[in-house]
């Protein structure tokens, strides 16, 4: 297993191929459905981001409350395609990563070849373990979202795989190409 | 008449909703383990690892197994002979959902309009279903069911001429096509028959069954374990990353129809297929 920190710098990221496992460490943003439509609409207004994306990672969450004593409750990752609608205006922005579960659109396939960018699988329903891996947890923007906010999250070794890489291969499409 | 208080159904519903979120049935786990052994890609091995120890994990320290601690999807079945005293039935099943989730620290995933998109707060209402049925008894279902799962299901009136070809067809495109998204091993419930709004309640129904146990209908059974090994043919494997494992179970629930229709529903659910059952 390959070890990262973020941000990942533009070398890195041409490393990464499609299947392999990557174990991240550093600080990575939260954002779903909710927060990307307002991300969106601040861009499309002009206006500034709540938070500054350019190199960052994304992670598509929406956490469980953490229990008193917790960093964050489970925090699993959910179904990245709700955000293709969205995500090629980020990475045009200067988003470098995005962590969340199953295939993305073309275009957004396209937009991670022409930003060089990567996406990443979690696995979907390991919410528990993945919280573990989660070392500092704070709420960054859209408070009222509830379970939708924008949190910084710090993480030490979370366990993601390359599911597309700015070569444009994806894994899911090698794993359906083996049948 | 057998009078049944409000408290009591309250109270079962609140414990329902942490024990079920928290602790994953035996039958599910035990099929999780099955499949670490059978699976052939290295990559699928170990993920089914990494989703055994988020299991324990859950278990062993009253954690949510998977963050979206989803709708609440209860089924009553109601003995004809119970008469709830202290209030109304559906409200005590809301009460339950909203003490279970707050005190049981669980996202609270309902919008109160599918337009307008604000969070209820509480993670109610529920989806309740109520059936009469003999007896002065209360049974009641209750699911958490993740968006992930309930977005890659779908329902198609499909034509008599279809036939059980063209059933498996559908069910394999769905499957396919919702790939990695509803959290592969994945168990699916078939919903066969009926009219346009039954067969997804059937298919629904077929989620609850103890996982692996088969229709007592010969040809449906047959169907199930056909189904399963085709699906397990379609290369998704755990968690998409490709493999020989992508379903656990197959179950179909069929119920009687129209002269001219094929009711089809296919509703798939995560390998955190998180339901229990109580009586009162």
């Amino acid at each position: 297993m390959k070890h990262l920190k973020t941000p990942l710098n533009g070398k890195e990221i041409a490393n990464l191929k499609t299947g392999e496992q990557i174990s991240l460490s550093g600080v990575i943003y939260t954002a779903r459905d909710a927060a990307h439509r307002r991300m969106i609409e601040a861009v499309e207004k002009g206006e500034a981001l709540p938070i500054d994306i350019r190199g960052q990672v994304i992670y598509y969450v929406g956490p469980t409350p953490a229990k008193p004593g917790q960093v964050i409750g489970s925090a699993g990752p959910t179904t990245s395609s709700r955000m293709d609608a969205y995500t090629p205006r980020l990475l045009e922005a200067g988003l470098k990563g995005m962590i969340g579960k199953g295939k993305r659109s073309p275009e957004v396939k396209e937009a991670i070849k022409k930003h060089r960018a990567v996406y990443f699988a979690a696995a979907g329903g390991a919410g528990a373990l993945l919280s573990k891996r989660i070392k500092k947890a704070e709420i960054v923007a859209y408070e009222d979202l509830g379970p939708e906010a924008i949190y910084r999250f710090e993480v030490k070794d979370f366990p993601v795989v390359v599911v597309n890489d700015i070569y444009g291969n994806d894994l899911y499409e090698e794993a359906e190409k083996q049948v | 008449m057998r009078q049944i208080h409000i408290n009591e159904i309250i109270e079962n519903v609140r414990n329902l909703s942490v024990e079920i979120n928290t602790t994953l049935s035996e039958d599910i786990v035990d099929a999780l383990k099955k499949a670490q052994e059978i699976e052939e890609s290295s990559i699928g091995k170990e993920v089914l690892g990494h989703l055994l120890e988020n299991i324990r994990i859950a278990r062993e320290e009253s954690l949510p197994i998977c963050q979206d601690t989803g709708l609440a999807v209860i089924f009553v079945e109601m003995g004809q002979d119970v008469h709830i005293v202290g209030g109304d039935l559906k409200e005590a099943i809301n009460e339950g959902v909203r003490q279970g989730y707050k005190e049981g620290y669980l996202r609270k995933s309902v919008l109160d309009d599918p337009i307008l998109r604000k969070n209820t707060g509480d993670n109610t209402p529920a989806i309740i279903h109520v059936d009469v049925v003999p007896g002065d008894s209360l049974k009641i279902k209750m699911a958490a069911k993740g968006g992930g799962s309930e977005n890659s299901s779908a329902m198609k009136m499909m034509k008599p001429s279809d036939g059980v070809e063209g059933i498996k067809g559908f069910v394999l495109d769905v499957v396919n096509k919702a790939w990695a998204n509803p959290c592969p091993p994945i168990i699916v419930g078939l919903g066969i028959g009926g009219n346009f709004e039954m067969a997804p309640i059937l298919a629904k129904k077929a989620l609850f069954r103890h996982l692996g146990d088969h229709n007592p209908a010969p040809h449906l059974a047959k169907l199930e374990s056909e189904l399963l090994a085709e699906v397990n043919r379609l290369g998704i494997g755990p968690e998409g990353f490709g493999g020989t494992v992508t379903a656990l179970a197959v179950h179909v629930e069929a119920a009687p129809c129209h002269i001219a229709s094929l009711p089809v529903a296919v509703n798939i659910d995560c390998h955190v297929s998180r339901h229990r059952e109580i009586v009162i």
